[in-house]
């Protein structure tokens, strides 16, 4: 494995938290109750704040000298690494928490797998975040069966969501070029292995919460080669507006 | 007002406290939500351990307009108070 092989492995991690917190953070002060808000917002900044610390890592690595701003903010579209998931628009309610469950799923089974890799950063990255994503799981499943098994009108809408949603789901199973090289040398984890039981929990939690599965074999790939949704350039467009306008600006 | 979710009353009990204290209230559709929306609204800055939710309904408060009978004869009986006991040399901590 190189250092542009490991660099890359981390950014397919550390860009679905920016990605995702970023999406989160636009609901600050739009939540459907001040309670839901302030928790939404706290998601977002356990993300953010995961983001950082493999962006830290990534600047450690680069051989040029950067800094996890740069990382976070310079980079062009093609150069995000995230998954189509986490950058869908946060249609409703339904859409937002259907989006946290299916990512929150699959995130804690890779930070369980990823404490068992041979690079110490990784692995300590992983310890401290499993507690935070252990949270989020237990509150957007929460909600999934909330909603699915709640009113007429909050069924239709999350089962929406989950339709829409459902395409997305099964590019968070597939590997890079550079995850091989991680795996190989036992730095990354192989997420190929997570699919089953990711798919029978969902399954298990979509059923108590009377919501059907899509019946769908097609499925939507591409972020993890830097390909992505049109969504995508407009959150980079609010993301990166403060560095792109005056750049090198501190807070 | 009939569409909101409920009224809970938060007590928590922070790492060095003995005992959970009135933190303030919140909305929620269940307990099991009060709890969550507890944990997120009041001890997202570490303030707590421990938490307790009760719907806001179930507490019997005291009438204000009844302060006078409840609580003014209290007020001149100073003698309810340990203060007229000469201590031994020997007790400490007091």
């Amino acid at each position: 494995m190189t250092n542009q092989n490991l660099i890359k492995y981390i950014y397919g991690i550390a860009d679905n938290a920016l990605i995702l917190g970023q999406r989160i953070s636009e609901l600050c002060g739009h939540g459907p109750t001040l309670e839901t808000d302030i928790a939404m917002t706290n998601i977002a900044l356990d993300l953010l704040g995961q983001t950082r610390s493999y962006y830290q890592y990534i600047a450690e690595l680069s051989k040029e000298d950067i800094t996890e701003d740069d990382v976070a903010f310079l980079r062009k579209e093609r150069e995000y690494l995230n998954v189509l998931l986490v950058e869908q628009p946060n249609t409703d309610f339904a859409h937002v928490i259907t989006r946290q469950y299916f990512f929150d799923e699959f995130h804690f089974r890779f930070l369980e797998q990823l404490q068992e890799s041979q690079n110490v950063n990784l692995q300590a990255i992983a310890k401290k975040s499993i507690k935070e994503v252990a949270y989020h799981r237990q509150f957007s499943r929460d909600w999934v069966k909330r909603l699915g098994d709640g009113t007429e009108v909050s069924h239709e809408k999350i089962q929406l969501a989950v339709s829409n949603l459902w395409p997305y789901t099964n590019e968070l199973f597939m590997t890079t070029n550079d995850d091989v090289a991680a795996i190989n040398s036992n730095h990354g984890i192989d997420v190929s292995g997570l699919k089953n039981d990711y798919f029978n929990q969902v399954a298990e939690v979509l059923n108590e919460a009377t919501l059907k599965i899509p019946d769908l074999d097609f499925f939507q790939k591409g972020g993890k080669k830097g390909i992505h949704t049109e969504h995508m350039g407009f959150i980079l467009s609010d993301l990166q507006y403060m560095q792109r306008t005056y750049p090198n600006m501190k807070w | 007002m009939k569409k909101n979710w409920p009224l809970w009353e938060v007590f928590v009990r922070s790492k060095n406290g003995l005992e959970h204290r009135h933190f303030g209230s919140l909305h929620a559709a269940d307990a099991d939500m009060a709890l969550k929306n507890a944990r997120d609204v009041y001890t997202r800055r570490s303030e707590g351990v421990s938490i307790w939710v009760v719907e806001s309904k179930n507490i019997k408060a005291s009438n204000p307009e009844h302060n006078g009978e409840m609580f003014e004869p209290a007020a001149d009986k100073a003698y309810r108070h340990p203060t007229f006991y000469d201590l031994p040399d020997d007790v400490e901590h007091m």
